[in-house]
């Protein structure tokens, strides 16, 4: 592990819902540049935590660090700003809106002119409009979607709309990137794409990522690093050979041994 | 080249608007239509404002609000106070009563449009009730006998008003704030995960709705004799309401068709008072019934017409989902 400071640092982070716990001393630390991988049995508070780290829901204890910004009581409009961006579990796209759209909204944060220069079609209007499309066809491209672009988001494939709102949550330059179960439901050939597509998103747009996954060898394939959470705690954390070995590990998936 | 026609196009439809204005204008002042059309007219005119208002509320933002007559009475009442009280010109009163509608809009916006929903619908519904109550209990406005009101409302003022609502609520539809709003709409908690401000976009719509709506109340107020609280009701709310759903959530032509439909099918039905609430239910449940997503879906008039020029071969020119 380097010394340097973490990109993310998540400080015995908890929340509990009146008297659930759902999470509690977590502490995860996550270095520019790198691909972790969070796993775990259903429910163990995975997609919790990221909610946490969005902003989603504040931390009832402990703290978020991003950098030098600390993240708690942001709300999740801001925390995206300052660099955290996510996918979700459950697609989440803007499904009447068409491909081309979706990406421009994550623009939008970008966008200079004003409310008012818009209403009355000043050019500064324009001149923002052209450089959001301009951009967002840019990146669409760069996923190749560029021939869906006019598309109704919902119209799109299931593995064209993980693309496509991975491409979204790119948009708006995340410095870290969440990813929650970005395999579910898909074949082997498209987790496959998909481990393609990670590997060239993180060479291109340096990127540190996060990922959530049940698809263990996608995980143990990509990931430097696993920390495994059961129970809303952390109970290991290592390389993909350190977890794949851990005797808490497999008790969490398969059960105490019968002794 | 497609901003250039997209200019065009624009354009194009306030030529042929003007052009409309001026027939109407020359039809009124030749004495060719009579009292009772041009009511209709002016009528219809104002509820096209009101819905088309409360569509950027619900059809786009997608806040659920049905307390669009609080706002339509807090702008009637504002902009009468400033004529008849206060001997201000008509001009300034249907800004007042647009500018006090907004802040209304403001001030109910920050702490409803937390809540989702059935329960945002319930609270929007109380301010409606709330602003009828307080006009029915105030002694200066003449509370439930209502305030004389001089009539004002020419068609040049209903008609400028009717283009700048249009005009101001596309425009901004059309922009990366629209989409911020529709965004909205779409999924909540996707928009805010893309660093979309979604407090701020749902009660700039709310107040952008609100302020026409009390520009609509304003011309509504000075279009008849007498305004009363009782005009002002929930079931003025509906009426707008039905008119956005009518015409397709998300669509603003639809709100507008719907609108002058509307108008019309009620306006027909005074000569049959007893049947008149029947059949208008009927045409509704009518349109429900064959046009489930309303009368325009999420469509707009003008995609029918690049849908059509794109099958000519153009294929780049149906790019907007004006949703």
């Amino acid at each position: 592990m380097t010394t340097n400071t973490p990109l993310l640092k998540a400080d015995n982070v908890g929340i509990h819902f009146g008297g659930l716990k759902a999470l509690s001393g977590v502490n995860i630390e996550l270095n520019a540049g790198e691909l972790v991988g969070l796993i775990g049995p259903n429910g163990a508070g995975k997609t919790t935590f990221f909610n946490l780290l969005t902003g989603v829901y504040e931390p009832t204890e402990g703290s978020i660090v991003l950098g030098n910004d600390k993240l708690n009581g942001l709300a999740p409009y801001q925390i995206t700003r300052k660099g955290i961006s996510r996918t979700f579990q459950n697609i989440r796209l803007f499904g009447e809106l068409s491909v081309l759209d979706n990406v421009k909204v994550a623009y939008h944060s970008l966008a200079r002119h004003s409310i008012f220069s818009s209403i009355f079609r000043l050019p500064s209007h324009f001149s923002g409009e052209k450089e959001i499309e301009e951009k967002a066809i840019e990146f669409l491209k760069i996923f190749k979607l560029e021939s869906f672009m006019y598309e109704k988001a919902k119209n799109l494939p299931y593995g064209q709309q993980r693309r496509l709102e991975i491409a979204r949550a790119l948009a708006a330059h995340p410095k870290l990137l969440l990813l929650d179960e970005p395999a579910a439901g898909m074949n082997p050939q498209e987790t496959q794409e998909l481990m393609n597509l990670i590997a060239f998103i993180r060479e291109r747009f340096h990127l540190t990522i996060l990922l959530i996954e049940h698809d263990m060898p996608l995980v143990m394939g990509v990931c430097e690093r696993i920390y495994v959470l059961d129970h809303g705690q952390l109970i290991a954390h290592g390389t993909p050979e350190e977890i794949r070995n851990n005797p808490k590990v497999i008790e969490a998936y398969l059960g105490e041994e019968i002794s | 080249m497609t901003a250039f026609k997209r200019i065009n196009g624009f354009w194009l439809s306030i030529v042929l608007a003007l052009v409309f204005f001026a027939v109407v204008q020359l039809l009124i002042s030749g004495g060719m239509l009579n009292s009772f059309y041009i009511n209709t007219l002016f009528f219809m005119a104002i509820n096209i404002i009101l819905a088309v208002s409360l569509h950027l509320i619900i059809g786009i933002t997608g806040q659920f609000s049905i307390g669009h007559a609080g706002f339509l009475a807090v702008g009637a009442y504002a902009s009468a106070i400033m004529t008849m009280k206060l001997q201000m010109p008509f001009a300034l009163a249907l800004l007042v009563g647009g500018v006090a509608a907004a802040v209304a809009g403001l001030l109910i916006g920050i702490p409803t449009l937390r809540l989702k929903g059935d329960y945002l619908a319930i609270a929007t519904l109380g301010f409606g009730e709330i602003v009828r109550i307080i006009l029915l209990n105030v002694e200066y406005v003449g509370g439930a006998s209502g305030m004389t009101v001089t009539h004002l409302t020419t068609w040049p003022w209903v008609f400028f008003c009717l283009l700048m609502t249009i005009i101001v609520i596309a425009n901004f539809t059309n922009s990366t704030h629209g989409r911020a709003c529709i965004s909205i709409r779409e999924d909540e908690i996707a928009a805010d995960s893309m660093g979309i401000n979604t407090t701020y976009y749902k009660v700039t719509a709310f107040v952008i709705g609100s302020f026409f709506a009390g520009i609509a109340g304003g011309l509504y107020a000075h279009n008849f004799y007498i305004i009363q609280p009782t005009n002002f009701g929930f079931l003025k709310s509906f009426d707008i309401l039905i008119f956005v759903v009518l015409g397709g959530l998300g669509s603003m032509s639809g709100a507008v068709i719907a609108a002058i439909l509307l108008t019309v099918v009620s306006t027909f039905l005074q000569d049959y008072p007893e049947t008149r609430m029947i059949i208008y239910s009927i045409v509704l449940i009518l349109v429900m019934l064959y046009r489930p997503k309303g009368l325009l879906g999420t469509q707009e008039l003008t995609s029918f017409f690049r849908l059509r020029r794109a099958v000519g071969g153009k294929q780049n020119d149906n790019k907007h989902t004006v949703a």
